[in-house]
């Protein structure tokens, strides 16, 4: 970030010094430190970033779900938006899961604004984040059965024909 | 009384015993349809007399599947459904997403244009806080303010029109900029507004802020410290008004707000009467920062020289084969753009209004995600009223500037 008192290299390299492997891939797309975290440390590099005197990540910005369908055995991911607002100093976390057991651990501990953001990313996206307060769906119907955002739910084609158009009132 | 009480002070006082007043519990529907609530939203309350015990929150009731929409939408059909996000203030939706776009596609604009924004965006900012703080007036039992602010808003939207033709929904500029140049008579009602309103809205204030029955009601009304705003991911005025002065326009600077000197007000006890104190300075600033765009307002075009998203004139259409071209492409959406991730957020009518877009060069985004502050901030809202009174809660609410569209997406 322009004018942040913190840099992408100071940061990262803090983090692989402290996690290592559990730090897989940094990118800075438009000057935004984005890392990937493995599953088992996403909370403890959270928390960490949180705690950390030098660093005081500890603003959470958003969380949000994404549905790669061919990525196979980590179709699903979560995403972290996190903010220093001592340093000014924003990044990215990312975290890759299976669909097949779509479970991380919740961060409601750490920030309670979690609480709905967590809520609608299992809403939409189906992620199971364990140890969450109340995760039941949010802005959906408490009955559906399945996660709308998820890429196999295709919209429909604007430029269509075989529509029945007495069913739409024209 | 004039001041109240805390549940200790209460108890301690021999008032009440350690949970009831008259040991009836009652549940009480506030909303999802209810006058005292604008909008829909829906909170079971658990009240004992007048005193709240607990409250539950249901949303979703306006939910419309803005992110869903938005992966099959072409880049520039997006901007309508931003508008529909927070409703009071559209402009500063749209703007915040073309300037997204404009990140992710590597878009030069030009300073003239973002001045022009910036008058916009203000002006849209002094609309949303008139919105809610004159509701905090009339959820006082004050009708008189909430008429006179109305009739300004009625000129801000008026001036909306002379831009772009729509005055709520806006769909405000294009990818790039504007589509003209602002018109002459938008800056002569721009000139009358800025000299009529301040005279009106003084007197607005005069009504309001060191007015007894006003602060009686609205100091202490629905408190957050500024540790627990921050846990809850605060931000704009109900954040500030707590005591942090995080605005995005200061800390990341977004079409050239680092050109203009403005305040940033802050609080201290995060109640109704901070909030509402908060966004009266925020019209004051933003009068100024009009004032000081208009004034320093460079010569240039009205948009960037970016052909793959801005029409080119109807005119050259017919005559030109390049624009023709680019007028198909656009508008059957099939312009290039670039693969990547970007985060940008600016500061809407009621905090951090983020837009989160992963494009993976096709038509549609892959991803878009709205950062809508309301969401965020509203889940605090329980913790704020427990304890508190039935009219309390409902003062919170109005002072939180809770908009229906920007909590369900």
């Amino acid at each position: 970030m322009a004018n942040s008192t913190l840099s992408n290299e100071t940061v990262y390299s803090k983090l692989k010094e402290k996690f290592g492997e559990a730090i897989s891939e940094s990118q800075e797309p438009f000057d935004l430190l984005t890392v990937e975290v493995s599953l088992n440390e996403i909370h403890n590099v959270i928390e960490w970033l949180k705690n950390e005197p030098l660093l005081q990540i500890n603003y959470l910005t958003l969380i949000g779900g994404i549905h790669y369908p061919e990525n196979t055995g980590r179709e699903l991911g979560v995403t972290y938006h996190l903010h220093s607002l001592i340093h000014n100093f924003r990044i990215r976390l990312k975290t890759l899961l299976s669909i097949e057991n779509p479970t991380i651990p919740t961060i409601t501990d750490l920030y309670v604004g979690a609480n709905w953001m967590e809520r609608e990313t299992f809403d939409f996206y189906g992620v199971i984040f364990s140890g969450h307060p109340n995760l039941i769906r949010v802005l959906n119907e408490e009955t559906m059965d399945y996660f709308p955002m998820r890429k196999e739910f295709r919209l429909e084609d604007g430029t269509r024909e075989d529509k029945d158009d007495r069913f739409f009132g024209r | 009384m004039s001041e109240k009480l805390t549940k200790n002070e209460f108890e301690s006082a021999g008032y009440l015993s350690s949970e009831t007043i008259d040991g009836d519990i009652a549940t009480l529907n506030l909303g999802p349809t209810h006058p005292a609530t604008h909008g829909i939203f829906q909170n079971i309350l658990k009240v004992d007399g007048e005193k709240i015990l607990e409250a539950t929150q249901t949303v979703g009731y306006i939910h419309r599947a803005f992110e869903k929409i938005a992966e099959r939408r072409p880049y520039n059909q997006i901007t309508t459904l931003t508008d529909r996000l927070n409703y009071c203030s559209s402009p500063i939706n749209n703007i915040g997403y073309h300037m997204t776009i404009e990140k992710l596609i590597g878009c030069e604009i030009p300073k003239r244009v973002q001045y022009m924004r910036v008058i916009i965006m203000e002006l849209a900012r002094i609309a949303d806080h008139l919105v809610c703080n004159s509701v905090i007036g009339v959820d006082t039992g004050a009708l008189t303010g909430f008429t006179y602010m109305f009739q300004q808003r009625e000129k801000i939207y008026d001036m909306f029109e002379e831009v772009c033709g729509a005055r709520l929904t806006t769909n405000l500029g294009r990818i790039g900029g504007f589509d003209h140049e602002f018109s002459a008579a938008f800056y002569s009602k721009l000139e009358d507004f800025l000299k009529e309103f301040p005279a009106l809205f003084a007197e607005f204030d005069n009504l309001l802020t060191r007015n007894r029955i006003f602060m009686d009601r609205t100091i202490n009304s629905g408190p957050i410290s500024a540790e627990r705003a921050l846990e809850y991911s605060f931000s704009g005025p109900n954040l500030r008004a707590a005591g942090v002065d995080y605005d995005v326009r200061v800390m990341n600077p977004y079409s050239s707000y680092e050109d203009f000197d403005f305040i940033i007000p802050v609080g201290s006890n995060g109640d109704t009467y901070d909030r509402f104190q908060v966004r009266q300075e925020e019209i004051r600033q933003s009068l100024s920062i009009i004032r000081q765009a208009l004034d320093k307002m460079p010569e240039g075009p009205c948009h960037a020289d970016v052909p793959d998203f801005f029409l080119p004139p109807k005119q050259e259409v017919y005559e030109n084969m390049e624009a023709l071209i680019y007028h198909f492409k656009i508008v059957m959406g099939e312009t290039p753009v670039p693969v990547g991730e970007v985060y940008h957020c600016v500061e809407g009518g009621n905090g951090e209004l983020g837009f989160y877009l992963i494009s993976d060069g096709g038509r549609s985004p892959y991803r878009l995600q709205f950062r809508r502050p309301c969401f965020i901030y509203y889940q605090a809202y329980p913790e704020m009223i427990t304890g508190q009174t039935i009219s309390d809660a409902v003062l919170t609410l109005s002072s939180m500037n809770v908009i229906a569209g920007e909590l369900d997406a």
